[in-house]
């Protein structure tokens, strides 16, 4: 599966997460958003950008505790939990911000 | 996520047998297994040429191998006592997803290629050739069965639909035909580690802030080991307690009750995963080599003990097949249970007295207990009749003032799956997933509305990422589902016994 943007044709897979980790860009985001009928606003890329950076680091998505710590520390501590995230990406946090931030879906029991 | 258009069910008052919807659900097929995650796993990457051949060939081999298989396909009597047992069934009303129809699909197949009047006369006794069609129906509703032996329970002969999918799966592997969620997975394990592909720098990481997180909450200095060589326990446990919520909360609530205790443990990278989809798909050689990674961890690290966390399949896995798979273990301590249950460990220190739990601590919560099909139908614990129901119960009795049961008809041998085991936990088969819940939250309705109750305990880490997903759907809270250790968590008393 693809998708085309701005006269770039994307490849996804059959869920539409992208299957190129570099063909991610913060238009590609706001495409990917849109799909999900998420307003990107800047807490959301707070979110987007951890997960990228996390990813960076350890080639998984952060678990949902190290995200939530992380959230709190950079948007305040009432913000610092699962119920926040799941009001920013209603479709579960993991699953969902990791497909804005162009990573791969995470797998397992969860 | 792609938009999946269906009508959640409603619940009903008392259960009843749904108006039969033929075809309802002949659209859900999970995603197919692409061809590099099939030949990871030594599977064809696509359908191969000569299909029909190679299927019947690998039923024949599988018949020949697995008595059990031969006798449930011949002896059914479609006396219908089955029927409406399957949560599936029940909440999708499609008749394919009644037991005695699931299996049907194989055993006509068989009967044609494996039985004299099948051979010679097939119109006489349902024979029918395997066609194309035949065959998509097998992926269709072979993966509309989470393997979790209620039907087997209700069958005057025993005869275990679960047994007949997971032969189905196989053949289908053998010849190209995979799904894609189970077979991805059971490719990261090898690969990484474990089914979430979490690396160990991130494992270690993420243990290290758990580590912090419970000595902000409680002031105790709580640890969550890692590979630590000569530790007394091993915990192997579903790599979704690192990651997920609420199976964070028992992965914590194991860390205080070890800690409590004094005993020393530890996690191990090279097997941090309890889970094995090699029993979904049933594939005994994937079964055998995802087993092997604890055999070989726990030699390495030179333990006495093996614990295994809040895992339904795992512990079926372990409790009835590791003795076999990866045995003997003449090298662990005989003196404890070997493979050991994390409830069973909890329970026993429960009872010598060395724990101190604070009941009043789950005051905010009216509980009730999940009995997770896996553990319920194929396993046991404690060296007792019924353990496996008996123990978790127990405990969480020693941990909470509030506890009532859901109705019989839905505890214990007659539990009901979540709607998301076996292998069928993915997006793609939510509509599935969702319908296949509505038995088990018509129970759960009974409680709420007679006792209030407000969380619904459980020992899987499937049926809590099910529940989670699919509770809202039944306008309940999310937060309602968790783990058995998460109340121990919350009740435990730490430091130096009062
Ligand atoms: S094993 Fe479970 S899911 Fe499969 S047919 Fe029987 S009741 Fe249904
Ligand atoms: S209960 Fe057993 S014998 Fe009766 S129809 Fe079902 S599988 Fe066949």
């Amino acid at each position: 599966m693809a998708f085309e943007l701005n006269g770039n044709t994307y490849e996804t897979d059959e869920e539409g997460y992208l299957v190129n980790l570099g063909d991610w860009s913060e238009d590609v985001a706001g495409f990917l958003a849109q799909q999900e009928k998420i307003d990107l606003t800047q807490n959301h890329w707070e979110v987007v950008n951890f997960l990228r950076e996390y990813y960076n680091d350890y080639q998984i998505a952060p678990a949902v505790r190290v995200l939530t710590k992380a959230i709190g520390k950079k948007l305040g501590a009432d913000k610092g939990n699962s119920k926040y995230l799941y009001e920013l990406f209603p479709y579960g946090p993991a699953k969902q911000a990791c497909k804005i931030a162009g990573l791969p879906k995470p797998t397992g029991c969860i | 996520m792609a938009v999946v258009e269906f009508e959640t069910p409603r619940l009903k008052e008392y259960p009843v047998i749904p108006i039969l919807q033929a075809g309802a659900m002949a659209h859900s097929q999970p995603f197919a297994a692409a061809a590099p995650i099939q030949k990871a796993l030594g599977f064809p990457g696509e359908l191969v040429e000569d299909w029909q051949e190679q299927a019947i060939a690998k039923m024949g081999e599988l018949l020949g191998k697995y008595r059990s298989l031969k006798v449930y396909l011949d002896t059914c009597v479609h006396c219908g006592a089955c029927s409406d047992k399957c949560h599936y069934f029940l909440g999708t009303g499609d008749p394919k997803n009644m037991p005695v129809a699931r299996q049907d699909l194989m055993r006509k197949v068989y009967r044609r290629y494996f039985t004299f009047t099948g051979k010679y006369f097939p119109k006489l006794v349902g024979a029918e050739d395997l066609t194309r069609e035949v065959l998509a129906e097998w992926y269709t509703y072979f993966n509309q069965c989470s393997e979790c032996r209620r039907c087997s329970v209700f069958c005057p002969y025993g005869i275990d639909t679960a047994e007949i999918t997971m032969a189905a799966r196989e053949i289908m592997d053998s010849i190209g035909m995979g799904q894609k969620y189970s077979n991805e997975i059971i490719g990261k394990v090898h690969k990484i580690g474990n089914n979430l592909g979490l690396p160990g720098p991130a494992l270690e990481d993420t243990l290290a802030g758990l580590e912090e997180d419970i000595k902000d909450a409680t002031g105790a200095d709580v640890k969550l080991p890692l590979d630590v060589q000569g530790a007394e326990v091993m915990l192997v446990t579903p790599s979704a307690d690192f990651f997920s919520e609420p199976h964070v909360e028992s992965l914590i609530g194991y860390a205080k009750v070890f800690h409590q205790a004094g005993i020393s443990w530890t996690l191990s990278s090279h097997a941090s995963e309890a889970g094995n989809f090699g029993l979904f798909i049933g594939n005994y050689e994937q079964m055998r080599s995802i087993s092997m990674r604890v055999r070989e961890a726990a030699l390495e690290l030179g333990v006495r003990r093996i614990a295994v966390g809040e895992c339904g399949h795992a512990w079926r896995v372990a409790y009835s097949f590791w003795n076999t798979l990866i045995g003997p273990f003449d090298f662990l301590d005989q003196n404890y249970p070997v493979p050991q249950h994390i409830c069973e460990v909890t329970y026993d220190l429960i009872r010598r007295g060395a724990l101190t739990l604070d009941k009043a601590a789950n005051d905010h919560r009216i509980v009730t207990f999940h009995d997770s099909c896996n553990v319920a139908r194929g396993s046991s614990m404690g060296n007792m009749p019924r353990g496996q129901f008996i123990i978790p119960r127990e405990i969480i009795r020693a941990c909470v003032n509030n506890f009532h049961d859901m109705a019989p008809e839905s505890i214990y041998e007659s539990t009901f799956c979540c709607g998301g085991g076996g292998g069928l936990l993915t997006d793609d088969l939510i509509e599935l997933r969702v319908k296949g819940a509505l038995p088990r939250m018509e129970a759960l309705k009974q409680v709420v509305d007679e006792h209030g109750v407000n969380f619904m305990a459980t020992i899987c880490a499937i049926c809590k990422a099910q529940f989670g997903k699919v509770l809202p759907y039944y306008k309940f809270d999310m937060d309602m589902v968790g783990g058995v250790h998460q109340l121990v968590s919350s009740a435990i008393r730490l430091g130096a016994k009062q």
